[in-house]
């Protein structure tokens, strides 16, 4: 056994997937232990906030202590960040129109673009083609940008609480600081909320955990019912193994998906709990480990190590469990990782086309991916919603099947090159 | 030819039991809920419905034609003459239009789509996998990992991004529908244009898909035929080297060829999906509306139509492998 173990882990693959999977396993189990929130709580109003640290305004500006930092590049990055690309566009037609060769201009150099708007820029001026509404729009694009270029700071006003006139409390100057460590309010999402505005982060944590408890229970049962068969057909042998291989055979060619639809459809969205679904998946993929476990206990049937058993007047159930089972033993766990990684797929297709575990109590990858689908995620460019759940999933079903790949080469010689 | 007929009436035979079996699996398994879909449907689809009447109406028109108030093999029998004569009920979510009308304006689409798809990436996947079983080094190292990751993807997620790099970042291709919305089917040359343009997409997330699993497959079953001794002994006789990898691609083929019969059934599942990702209009998406929509009679029929096309597509696999395996023949003129 230990030479066996240790044999494992000199296989390169086995090894990588090992790792992939015991840290996504530890990202699992120790995440929620320092991040307690809990994971479907909804803390974002409005849809789909991209990643980043969210600082609170009313407590940066209420923060104990202000530090004056005179930065030189502090205007060009507030006007930098300020413009968007639509304006600079925009910037870049009215000096086109005013004369500017357009190969002076460049949108991207802010200094020099500005340079140039505040030199030739007209607010009475109107070339030919230009609406009203245009004209108008270019004065409160200049009004803004003056504004932002003006160096006084933002006045903080209070409502007297008897007259309801405003008072003035403090000013906010354009060189004011504060120290994020000491502001109270900070929230790190890194990566943003989802459509319900909810952490993704947090809930990409327990989608993994659930999904990958949905494998294990789903793995279990396909196996545990794949061996059974496979063990009953392949040894017992007779009109057993015809009826087993007949039911094997038919759901070979009965597409699984199929299956998991309409059963998954019939239960109900109620009653369509993590683990319903589960123990659904598991009993429509159980075909592939029956017949692989009939195949290998045939060949092992007439072994002379279970003839010489059988003399020895032990039982069936001995004979399968002492005889046969550790011969097969290394395939059995290699189908269960297998079984696994597909559960997981299982649960990610069916959730996409909505018949998912019943979506009010705990995430999946699939239903994190179904949510991101139905609100267009893809199509609005919101990558933090998506992406990471496929990375996600496709790292566990690789590091499962590297595992799986690597377990093959070691207990299967034929294919060591 | 009598070893061939054999084989062919024999799986023929097999591919009637699967069928019925299916049809009985899909009858039995949603009635065996609490509940029959009929009433949970038109209960649900009363709600918005004051007049008491109309209700009963729609009620008497549904018990009509599933015959739910009558025992279970009535219902049977009902659902059977009713399936053999093309009536699949009407649609609850779509209504006024017959289930059978909107399979046969979807059907086409999702095998125009999957059958070339599938085939495309079984054949690169393969020429793929043989290559690097052939030239090894740098080729195998880079292709092998890449296959084992791409087949490890879900077929959705392939279809993700590629919709997410080539139709919303490129902007190279629409992302979603079989044509532009502004279309109506005719055989102009705008329309087939954007037939295949929107064509591409899911057409190459399901080749992709496909080539990861075949080339691994491949390349292992031909690594082992390269090791045979019949190579081994060829090379001995000088025979060339091209006439050798001949032999080894024939005999590494035909495992091949009964592994997509075997797994044609997950990849239509996967391919189904990855059809919702772009909302082609095609069984899957028919399949997503009809799940939405609670809508009982479409679900039925659509997953008895997937579940037909797979066995067909089973059988056809089947029946090609007679052909090119001579010891089918040996073994069924015994």
């Amino acid at each position: 056994m230990k030479h066996t173990l240790r044999q494992v882990f000199h296989s390169p693959n086995f090894v990588i997937g090992f790792v992939i999977f015991i840290v996504l396993l530890l990202m699992v189990i120790i995440y929620p232990l320092i991040i307690t929130n809990p994971p479907l709580q909804i803390i974002a109003q409005g849809t789909f906030f991209p990643p980043g640290v969210y600082v609170n305004t009313f407590d940066s500006i209420n923060s104990p202590a202000t530090y004056t930092l005179n930065l030189d590049n502090a205007a060009a990055k507030r006007i930098e960040s300020k413009l968007d690309n639509q304006q600079r566009l925009d910037m870049q037609t009215w000096l086109e129109a005013d004369g500017i060769p357009a190969d002076q201009i460049d949108i991207t150099n802010t200094a020099q673009l500005l340079d140039q708007w505040t030199k030739s820029y007209d607010p009475n001026k109107s070339f030919p083609g230009m609406t009203f509404a245009k004209q108008r729009y270019y004065q409160r694009l200049d009004a803004s940008l003056k504004g932002i270029l003006s160096t006084s700071g933002a006045i903080i006003a209070a409502q007297d609480s008897q007259t309801g006139v405003l008072q003035q409390t403090g000013v906010v100057n354009q060189s004011d600081y504060v120290n994020i460590s000491q502001v109270a309010n900070v929230q790190v999402l890194p990566l943003g909320t989802d459509n319900f505005g909810r952490d993704v982060l947090t809930e990409l944590v327990r989608a993994t955990g659930v999904s990958l408890e949905i494998g294990l229970v789903a793995g279990v049962i396909a196996t545990l019912i794949g061996l059974t068969l496979g063990l009953l057909g392949g040894y017992v042998g007779g009109l057993m193994d015809d009826f087993i291989m007949f039911i094997t055979n038919l759901f070979t060619v009965i597409p699984s998906f199929v299956l998991l639809i309409l059963i998954s459809y019939s239960i109900g969205q109620d009653k369509r709990g993590a683990f319903t679904i589960a123990v659904v998946i598991g009993f429509t993929s159980w075909v592939w480990t029956a017949r692989a476990v009939r195949s290998q206990v045939i060949s092992l049937r007439n072994r002379d190590h279970v003839n010489l058993s059988k003399l020895s007047g032990h039982s069936v159930v001995h004979i399968i469990a002492a005889d046969i089972l550790p011969y097969i033993a290394s395939y059995v766990v290699m189908a269960l990782i297998l079984q696994i990684s597909s559960g997981i797929l299982a649960e990610a297709g069916l959730s996409i086309l909505g018949l998912g575990p019943r979506t009010t109590e705990v995430p999946t990858l699939g239903l994190m991916m179904n949510w991101a689908m139905i609100y267009q995620a893809e199509i609005l460019g919101k990558w933090w919603a998506y992406f990471p759940v496929l990375v996600t999933i496709a790292l566990i079903t690789f590091s499962m099947n590297l595992m799986n790949t690597g377990l093959d080469q070691v207990f299967n010689p034929a294919l060591r090159s | 030819m009598k070893g061939y007929g054999k084989y062919f009436l024999n799986k023929l035979l097999w591919l009637l039991v699967t069928f019925i079996f299916a049809f009985i699996l899909n009858f039995t398994l949603p009635r065996l809920m609490p509940g029959n879909p009929v009433a949970g449907i038109v209960a649900r689809l009363a709600q918005g419905m004051s007049n008491s009447n109309g209700m009963a109406a729609v009620y008497k028109r549904y018990t009509d034609l599933f015959g739910t108030d009558k025992p279970i093999y009535v219902q049977f029998l009902l659902y059977v003459k009713n399936v053999l004569q093309g009536n699949f009920g009407v649609s609850f979510s779509q209504y006024p239009r017959t289930v059978a009308d909107i399979l046969k304006s979807s059907i086409w689409w999702t095998i125009c789509l999957q059958f070339p798809a599938i085939i495309v990436g079984w054949i690169i996947g393969n020429t793929l996998g043989a290559l690097a079983a052939y030239l090894k080094g740098g080729f195998d190292k880079v292709l092998m990992p890449v296959s084992i990751f791409v087949s490890n993807f879900p077929a959705f997620g392939m279809a993700i991004i590629l919709l997410v790099i080539f139709g919303v970042d490129l902007k190279w291709l629409p992302t979603s529908g079989g044509y532009g919305f502004d279309l109506i089917p005719t055989f102009t040359f705008t329309f087939m244009w954007s037939v295949i343009v929107h064509y591409q997409l899911p057409f190459w997330s399901i080749v992709l898909i496909a080539i990861g699993g075949q080339a691994i497959g491949m390349r292992s079953m031909s690594i082992y035929e390269l090791n045979a001794d019949y190579v081994k002994y060829s090379r001995f006789l000088g025979i060339k080297d091209r006439k050798i990898v001949g032999y080894v691609f024939r005999n590494a083929m035909l495992p091949q060829v009964t592994g997509l019969a075997l797994s044609i059934g997950t990849m239509v599942g996967g391919a189904l999906v990855a059809e919702i990702i772009f909302s082609y209009p095609g069984l899957g998406y028919t399949l997503l509306t009809a799940i939405v929509g609670q809508d009982y009679p479409l679900i039925s029929a659509t997953t008895m139509i997937v579940t037909l096309m797979v066995l067909i597509a089973n059988f056809a696999i089947e029946i090609i492998y007679g052909f090119i395996d001579p010891r089918i023949k040996a073994a069924q003129s015994d």
